[in-house]
């Protein structure tokens, strides 16, 4: 199973970035191979309106079928994000990428709407 | 003469002035009141009268014709507005971010996102007496007012040609939205109040309206609160101070009861003559 | 760091004035960011002096080179904005009327279009007379906020806070609910939402409370001038408390508030007797918010 974090950096110490459209970082963990991936999503710094959307194209591109983040997507991206065969997590805000993992696989994160 | 009444910030008593400014041409001047403060259009809560049209008013958006579709992926990118997204097979448009461009539409190899018609808002178009009064009002959710706030003005264009006086109510703020509104007025009258936030807001209106070009005036609401240091930067800056209208609590409280304010209080009616009066020697 | 952003549904509820009696009772132990650009005030009250100033770019605009244009006219048959017009033989572009849709620059048959940024405003960190720094924008003419503006305030408000070790992040919000709100809430770990009791004020408050809650941000709210209509008030209270937002306060109305404003204070500093109590207990209940 591949899961995806929103992420403000590039590892497993980098801390969940609670924002979904204008995350820094999406890192991608395939549990199969047991590989952490990292795609720089900074670009979306430029865009002035619509990165929940752009963002969700990305997350499309990637094929996760777990995506952790902190506060969870905003109304466009939601919809978007609707339409994949995606579970969202949300409440791992603070957490760094290991710990949000865990805390996935305990149980402890609420699914978002 | 078509004069839009402006201000830098919402609750200065914009739509007051131009109710009130535009019930008072009325009496001798065939007139047409424009209510393009299309997010929340609130000076019909002073005015009533007969309907005369209501019509609702569409915008056109494209729409994934997934059967003409060969997925060249081109799409995405001739959007700049990230409006029109590729999921793998699937397209999907995203009409809120839309600015109707038609650029994804017509570069369309496929004709595969045609463009259709999704709603707006509406425009009412009501008389009262001498007066003309068209409110134009934004469907809920929708962010961008520049859209109908022209084609309100179309609908101006079209039936008040001919009147005397033609007043528009803008949005509030200096953003696209306000500039819309005002950019084919002959005449601007910006509204604010003589306080620190309403003269730094006035400032910003200012620039706006020479950046634009425009002719304009001031009129100085709510005189009494504050100090004077708003007469100050107009004298500084050489505009036209049009009127002072005083501030008090009958008049707050007559507003807030949605009452007619010049026909009860001579300070309000002596300001506004004294506004027409300037009018009257521009045109 | 924990980030509390202020927000009400539109103009008018006293959220500036809020935020920055909040910041004069947290003292030094915060940044405050400023993101309601299109109408930045809290720079009347703060007299920030900047200290770092940024250019900020958002947008294009199509802008045609005369040299390459042969005057064919398709993109101004083309622009649904009738910003492109002919002038000696070849065509220009108004930039007033110009919406950076692009779709000229793509249908050009000699390349003659470019689509350069557009400098739309400034992003400014200042220090303030209050003991804490003041992140905000100016944005120029027509310019319209935008998510990316709100981002970038917000980013560098994050910043600060944590190169100085501050405990809080205060934003004072976009109003509305589009991309800029959405922006100023997403990352939020309270949104205080400023509101009074007025039926128009009541229906953006819902409408506010729709957004929020895809976010599932803890959520407390304050009804400021609460008694020029106790009945509204009360229903709102009831409302808060079966959504389960916290409600922290009820503001009488006042005329502190004018009078602070127009002395380019707060108001507690204007009537500190009165007004410094009640923003010291909200304060502290923010704070303890999970």
């Amino acid at each position: 199973m591949k899961i995806a974090f929103t992420a403000s950096g590039e590892d497993w110490d980098a801390t969940i970035d609670p924002r979904f459209g204008r995350t820094d970082y999406i890192l991608v963990y395939d549990e199969d191979t047991d590989t952490l991936s990292c795609t720089d999503n900074r670009d979306i710094q430029q865009v002035a309106h619509g990165a929940g959307p752009k963002t969700s194209q990305l997350i499309f591109d990637l094929a996760p079928q777990i995506l952790i983040t902190g506060n969870g997507p905003g109304g466009n991206a939601a919809a978007i994000l609707s339409k994949m065969n995606l579970k969202i997590y949300v409440g791992a805000g603070g957490m760094n990428i290991r710990e949000a993992y865990q805390a996935f696989k305990n149980n402890q994160l609420k699914q978002g709407v | 003469m078509r004069i839009a009444i402006a201000s830098g910030k919402g609750g200065t008593g914009k739509t007051t002035l131009a109710v009130n400014l535009a019930l008072k041409l009325a009496e001798n001047h065939s007139t047409a009141l424009m209510d393009l403060d299309v997010e929340e259009p609130n000076s019909g809560i002073f005015l009533s009268g007969k309907d005369i049209k209501s019509q609702k008013a569409v915008r056109m958006v494209p729409q994934w014709d997934q059967k003409s579709c060969s997925l060249c992926g081109k799409c995405p990118a001739h959007c700049r507005y990230n409006a029109v997204i590729r999921l793998g097979d699937y397209i999907m448009v995203l009409p809120e971010l839309c600015h109707s461009c038609y650029a994804c539409s017509e570069l369309c190899p496929d004709n595969a996102l045609p463009m259709q018609e999704q709603s707006l808002g509406n425009i009412r178009h009501l008389r009262s007496g001498n007066l003309d009064f068209v409110e134009s009002r934004l469907d809920i959710g929708l962010e961008q007012a520049s859209p109908l706030i022209g084609q309100a003005l179309n609908y101006a264009d079209a039936h008040f040609a001919n009147h005397e006086y033609q007043i528009l109510d803008s949005p509030p703020g200096t953003s696209c939205a306000m500039i819309s509104a005002t950019k084919t007025a002959d005449f601007a009258i910006l509204i604010s109040e003589p306080t620190p936030f309403g003269l730094y807001d006035l400032s910003l209106a200012v620039e706006t309206m020479r950046h634009l070009g425009k002719p304009f005036g001031v009129v100085v609401n709510r005189w009494g609160v504050g100090n004077s240091d708003i007469l100050d930067y107009l004298e500084r800056e050489k505009i036209t101070l049009l009127a002072k209208i005083p501030h008090s609590r009958e008049i707050a409280k007559s507003y807030s009861k949605g009452e007619v304010l010049y026909r009860s209080y001579r300070e309000i009616d002596e300001a506004l003559s004294k506004i027409i009066g300037h009018l009257e020697d521009i045109s | 760091m924990k980030e509390i952003v202020c927000i009400s549904g539109k103009g008018g509820t006293g959220k500036s004035s809020v935020v920055s009696a909040l910041a004069w009772i947290a003292k030094e132990n915060l940044v405050v960011a400023d993101c309601d650009v299109d109408a930045a005030d809290l720079h009347l009250i703060f007299s920030p002096e900047a200290k770092l100033s940024e250019d900020f770019y958002s947008g294009v605009k199509a802008v045609i080179d005369p040299a390459k244009c042969t005057g064919c006219g398709l993109c101004a048959e083309k622009c649904r904005f009738d910003a492109i017009n002919p002038k000696d033989g070849v065509y220009e572009v108004s930039a007033l009327d110009c919406e950076g849709c692009g779709f000229c620059y793509h249908i050009c048959p000699t390349e003659a279009i470019s689509l350069p940024q557009q400098l739309v405003g400034q992003c400014y960190t200042s220090d303030t007379r209050f003991k804490c720094s003041l992140v905000h924008a100016k944005l120029g003419i027509g310019a319209d906020n935008s998510g990316k503006l709100v981002a970038k305030v917000k980013n560098e408000a994050k910043a600060l806070a944590r190169k100085e070790g501050k405990d809080f992040l205060l934003v004072d919000g976009s109003p509305g609910i589009g991309c800029p709100v959405i922006s100023s809430l997403s990352g939020a770990d309270i949104v205080l939402m400023v509101t009074e009791p007025s039926l128009s004020a009541q229906s953006d408050l819902a409408r506010l409370w729709e957004l929020i809650q895809k976010f599932q941000i803890p959520a407390a709210c304050i009804i400021n001038k609460a008694d020029i209509n106790p009945e509204i008030s009360q229903t709102i209270s009831s409302w808060l408390k079966q959504e389960g937002i916290r409600h922290l306060a009820d503001l009488p109305y006042s005329s502190d508030f004018q009078i602070a404003i127009t002395n380019g204070q707060s108001v507690t500093e204007q009537n500190n007797a009165k007004w410094q109590p009640i923003f010291f207990n909200i304060w502290e209940s923010l704070k303890e918010i999970q």
